[in-house]
């Protein structure tokens, strides 16, 4: 602090670093942020509707009503499997990428820009073109049909079971181009003498990748792992442009959910499930990020 | 060895072509065939071409000059809202110690893992008379993103060194005018970090778009896909709904591949630290 030398007496912070610099963003995050969710602990417990104009309290009703038509249990369950499907596949995805096109080459260099091309476009039109690809008569049965010299007509789109995990594929599609890119700038920040040590030890491709490269690369891991996680518990316009929720509500997470529900009118109840997926964030989110940090200490 | 110096760039080929290659074919195609053709979408060729009548349809039916009015309309003030409003008090919150900045962070940063309640903020909007409205929906954009904003620039002006704003301080400037002539130019690099994040979801948003704007007069591009498509259910329009898909993603695609290496070095020089 040279200035404090001059003066005689130290600056005070809070004259250097004015608050009310704060205020802005504390008045946006306060007003827009912190009072809706605020308001969703308040109005999940009333009858707020488009059907009358008063709004009254109804203590649990609503959670009694999600819970006994299933919505509750069933929206929450496919939401986690999604959200940790999509974790999966995305880093996965684009880690093999990164891997595969991490040297330097003019080839690799443009199939990095081609990956990366879905991540810019809207995951509505992602949605749509999957949609049309996956139809049960659609190009993709019928180049495994071709393959397998007979009729192929899975339905990627319409199984109860499974649709989840190819909506979740579709996602990790549009986004492993980002984690490719975010994998590839971890690849790079790993020293050159220690692979030429791991080398000289005697270690192979595998061994190499195993015990020096992944271990220097784990904040890489848990940015993607985390941010999967985080975007997939929102998860939305994937799915509404594949399945809209289907078949049978199979693939409906919680934001398709409220969506529906706030559009018939039954805004109390889709506020219902708008908290059920802030406690839920809370719940896992945070224990999975602090796992993450924690193993990158370890390794 | 020698045989994978080959063998290496040709998978490499073969896996974007097909990954990647694929699905934009297909968009492209059915884009250009008409609406008989279309009803199935396939990889072949358009046998009669309708390029023209299709993007001129696509172009008129789903507003496309409207939507591209409103999704800037809503981005560019809400980037630059967030950026401003989020730098400033990131300059603060990285500077100042204690416990009260501390709380302060936790707080502001608490929005990148929790999810927005977006459905009591339409209720908040309409008790704003802001239901519907591009600047209750600049104003959403705002609060959900400026946690982000505070996360990596509190982070970033943690790095930077306090002795640069000393000599400014000398001659006498006042902190707004350190802020913007010293600290802010320094800032380069975490903005466009912030930038290209945010844009990206804010022009692709249709989620929060819905529950803000619908059914008011303003409008984005991805709201008018998601109407165009709808209408999908009725009357098969694929080739419409991807003349839509080309026409949305072209200006992002184009803007991405003529400025590929900057925004990649953008995006990791903010992300991985």
């Amino acid at each position: 602090m040279i200035s404090s030398l001059s003066t005689g007496r130290p600056p005070r912070r809070a004259v250097l670093y004015p608050s009310w610099f704060l205020a802005p963003a504390f008045a946006v995050l306060a007003v827009f942020f912190f009072l809706p969710t605020v308001f969703n602990f308040v109005y999940a417990f009333t009858d707020w509707s488009a059907f009358h104009n008063d709004i009254r309290p109804v203590g649990l009703a609503n959670v009694e009503a999600v819970l006994s038509n299933g919505a509750l249990l069933s929206s929450l369950r496919i939401t986690i499997v999604y959200a940790f499907l999509v974790a999966i596949m995305q880093t996965g995805f684009g880690l093999g990428l990164a891997l595969l096109l991490e040297r330097d080459t003019r080839i690799n260099r443009f199939a990095r820009v081609v990956f990366f091309i879905p991540v810019l476009m809207s995951a509505l039109a992602v949605g749509y073109t999957f949609q049309a690809l996956l139809k049960p008569d659609g190009p993709v049965n019928g180049f495994l049909g071709a393959l397998a010299g007979q009729d192929v007509t899975i339905p990627w789109l319409g199984s109860t079971t499974w649709t989840v995990v190819t909506v979740a594929f579709v996602n990790s599609w549009k986004w492993m181009g980002l984690a490719m890119v975010i994998f590839l700038a971890g690849l790079k920040t790993i020293p050159a003498d220690v692979l030429e040590a791991a080398r000289i030890d005697g270690a192979g491709r595998w061994r190499t990748f195993r015990s020096v490269r992944f271990p220097l690369i784990a904040p890489a891991v848990t940015f993607n792992v985390a941010t999967a996680l985080l975007g997939s518990f929102n998860g939305f316009d994937t799915i509404l442009a594949t399945t809209g929720g289907g078949p049978a509500q199979q693939t409906e997470v919680l934001d398709i959910y409220i969506f529906r529900v706030y559009g018939n009118g039954l805004f109390a109840q889709a506020t219902t499930m708008s908290l059920a997926l802030l406690l839920l964030v809370t719940l896992l989110a945070f224990p999975v990020i602090g796992y993450l940090r924690k193993r990158e200490r370890v390794l | 060895m020698r045989i994978s110096r080959f063998v290496h760039p040709a998978v490499v080929l073969v896996l974007a072509a097909v990954v990647i290659g694929i699905p934009l074919w297909l968009a492209l195609v059915t884009s250009a065939k008409s609406q008989g053709e279309a009803n199935l979408p396939d990889l072949s060729l358009p046998r009669v071409w309708h390029l023209w009548e299709n993007y001129s349809q696509a172009f008129t039916q789903g507003r496309v000059v409207w939507g591209l009015f409103g999704s800037l309309l809503v981005m560019v003030p809400s980037v630059a809202g967030v950026l401003i409003f989020g730098s400033l008090a990131s300059w603060v919150l990285a500077r100042r110690a204690g416990r009260a900045m501390a709380v302060l962070y936790a707080a502001a940063i608490s929005g990148i893992i929790l999810p927005p309640a977006v459905v009591t903020i339409v209720l908040l909007l309409r008790q704003l008379h802001l239901a519907s409205t591009p600047i209750g929906m600049m104003l959403v954009y705002m609060g959900m993103y400026m946690s982000l904003v505070i996360f990596f620039v509190t982070g970033f002006v943690r790095t930077i060194p306090v002795e640069v704003e000393e000599a400014a301080r000398m001659d006498g400037a006042r902190p707004l005018g350190i802020f913007i002539k010293v600290v802010l130019p320094l800032l380069r690099p975490v903005i466009a970090t912030a930038t290209i994040f945010i844009c990206l979801y804010i022009w692709n948003d249709v989620f929060y778009a819905f529950f803000v704007l619908g059914g008011g007069t303003y409008s984005t591009l991805p709201l008018n896909l998601y109407s165009v498509a709808s209408s999908n259910l009725y009357q098969n329009n694929w080739n419409l709904v991807f003349a839509y898909v080309v026409l949305m993603s072209l200006p992002l695609v184009v803007v991405f591949v003529i400025a590929q290496r900057r925004i990649i070095s953008g995006i990791t020089g903010g992300a991985v630290k």
